[in-house]
């Protein structure tokens, strides 16, 4: 599991294309507000869910395994109970990292693809992290844990 | 590996603020702006929407105040705070953004007077009902509690009764009853207890007494643990979409920050008690250095007790670090690293005597203030409390030979020497 703040970051900074399980089209839900940010984050956001053809301007998709471009993590907005047959989607795509949301914690789920060669994530927003790690949440005065004396090379946004 | 836990003084001095991005300043810059640009008409609706992180308005947010924000979560092991101008608009913004007309907190008697009249007078005049109860026995809180009830609140060192508040206790109470604790912990600092860590889920500042330590800056902070349960039917406005911000839910979008963002959205963004950015900066001068300081005041404070307590013209001597003090087990539970630099003492000869021993001091400073790193002075009776009878001052705890003491971290022998040559000089007139 990672859970650290280098694995993480190094996930962020490294992924490029997201897979959005269980987006929402309604603009003040949780995912929506998510999915955008990472799209003005500079990712490229890839909607997965059968009740919209398309969401923020992206094409959606029923599922994962439609979807035909490779994908870096899949970000988990469904509940714990839903997660395992995500997981093994991930892995069919080959995948490189299963996230589960904020609240989202199937252990089982995590195991499988990690056993499978993905890395996984917990319990965790991925808006709330990036902005954690990359700047952005500090400003919400929120407690990031960031220590560092190091010059950082990149510029919140 | 998983992250290391940095201790209390490397986060007094490195929490909230890694060197700037653009210019490798190692010092907190001070963002001394009113408003911040927009990159696009996109950029600003995301903004506005709470999409994106940014600052838009310096009375939301506003950089430098950010990283005082950040150190103090950090050092109260909370998960978010909001900074305010002043210790009373902490207590007001925090109240406000939770209660409403018809509501009832239940609160410790025993508290600084300013925040007594917020609850007990002008909240009250928006129909926000306080029951003030003795918080030594704590079941108190629960015999007060109503369908109304929303909030308990006690100080974690009452001012100037110097009683210690069984945190662990008020908090399962509050528990109970599904409504937050907030706790003013303003007299020990975050350096000397954690409430948060014994049970309370909300904690406020006054950060111009410690924080700051120097006596030059207003300033208050509003701490949420990150861990209530606002889901749990009683907050609503945690839960339904907010008309005061178009429609956002804000537990849903923020989770164990969404009390915080409340606060900030609604209640500062509209009420303005709004730290400025050169306030923060001073503030954080003085916390990188709380942990030392405190020490300080701590082995004086029980020095000049200590002192006290064998003078011939000392009646009695009122501080919880004291062996025999009726705080004394509380003070080792909850302040074990030291009780602060807050004391009372009756001087003998009563009132007259202890005005004539603040105007004998030679350097302990006569004021209002507490916390600074310099002694402090007051007798209650002729100044704070003057314009109330014997019998009235005696209900507030204030009796006519009392006298308060901040102690603050000069040579101890030359506050031991002031102390005494003031005594003198009362004992004489």
């Amino acid at each position: 599991m990672i859970d650290d703040i280098p694995g993480l970051r190094r996930i962020l900074a490294t992924s490029k294309v997201i897979a959005v399980v269980g987006l929402s089209a309604d603009w003040f839900r949780p995912s929506n507000f998510a999915a955008k940010y990472l799209i003005e984050h500079g990712y490229t956001v890839v909607p997965v869910n059968p009740r919209y053809d398309v969401i923020l301007g992206q094409r959606c998709y029923k599922s994962l395994r439609d979807v035909p471009v490779k994908v870096d993590i899949v970000d988990c907005f469904r509940k714990t109970e839903d997660i395992m047959p995500i997981a093994e989607d991930a892995i069919a795509i080959g995948a490189k990292v299963l996230w589960q949301q904020l609240g989202v914690r199937n252990v089982e789920a995590a195991k499988r693809a990690e056993a499978a060669g993905l890395e996984a994530v917990m319990d965790r927003c991925v808006k709330i992290e990036h902005g954690r790690l990359f700047g952005g949440l500090n400003w919400a005065g929120v407690d990031t844990k960031v220590v560092s004396a190091k010059r950082p090379k990149y510029i919140a946004n | 590996m998983p992250d290391r836990q940095f201790g209390f003084e490397t986060l007094a001095l490195h929490a909230g603020q890694i060197p700037d991005a653009s210019t490798g300043a190692r010092a907190a810059p001070i963002y001394q702006t009113t408003s911040f640009v927009f990159d696009s008409a996109e950029h600003a609706a995301s903004l506005f929407n709470l999409q994106t992180f940014g600052n838009v308005y310096s009375r939301i947010s506003n950089p430098t105040v950010a990283v005082l924000e950040e150190r103090v979560a950090a050092l109260e092991g909370g998960r978010a705070a909001l900074a305010t101008a002043t210790g009373q608009a902490a207590e007001a913004t925090a109240i406000m953004t939770l209660l409403e007309g018809g509501d009832h907190v239940v609160s410790a008697a025993t508290l600084y007077g300013g925040t007594h009249t917020l609850l007990g007078v002008n909240l009250k005049r928006f129909g926000i009902e306080a029951s003030f109860v003795d918080p030594d026995e704590p079941d108190n809180f629960r015999r007060a509690l109503t369908k109304k009830t929303k909030l308990l609140f006690a100080e974690t060192l009452g001012n100037p009764s110097i009683n210690v508040a069984d945190i662990e206790r008020i908090g399962a109470i509050a528990k109970d009853a599904g409504v937050p604790f907030v706790v003013d912990n303003t007299v020990p600092s975050p350096y000397l207890c954690r409430p948060l860590a014994h049970g309370a889920d909300i904690v406020v500042h006054s950060a111009t007494k410690y924080i700051g330590g120097h006596g030059t800056t207003m300033g208050g902070v509003i701490v949420e643990s990150g861990k209530f349960p606002w889901g749990n039917g009683k907050f609503p406005g945690m839960t339904t979409p907010s008309p005061g911000y178009h429609g956002v839910i804000f537990h849903e979008t923020f989770g164990d920050f969404g009390y915080i963002m409340r606060c900030r959205m609604e209640t500062m963004r509209t009420f303005g008690p709004s730290l400025s950015p050169f306030n923060a900066w001073l503030l954080l001068q003085g916390l990188e250095t709380l942990p030392l300081r405190m020490e300080r005041h701590c082995a004086n404070a029980l020095a000049v007790a200590k002192f006290l307590q064998g003078h011939s013209q000392v009646a009695w001597v009122n501080y919880p670090g004291l062996p025999g003090n009726k705080y004394y087990e509380l003070t080792r539970k909850y302040l074990p690293k030291g009780a602060s630099g807050l004391l009372s003492f009756g001087i003998k000869g009563g009132a007259r005597a202890g005005e004539r021993f603040i105007e004998a001091a030679t350097f302990m400073s006569h004021l209002a203030n507490i916390g600074d790193a310099k002694t402090l002075v007051i007798h209650p009776a002729s100044t704070t409390h003057r314009q109330m009878s014997e019998e009235d001052q005696a209900k507030a705890g204030v009796l006519p030979e009392m006298v308060r003491i901040s102690v603050g971290i000069e040579t101890l022998d030359d506050i031991l020497w002031d102390i005494d040559q003031a005594l003198h000089a009362a004992a004489k007139a």
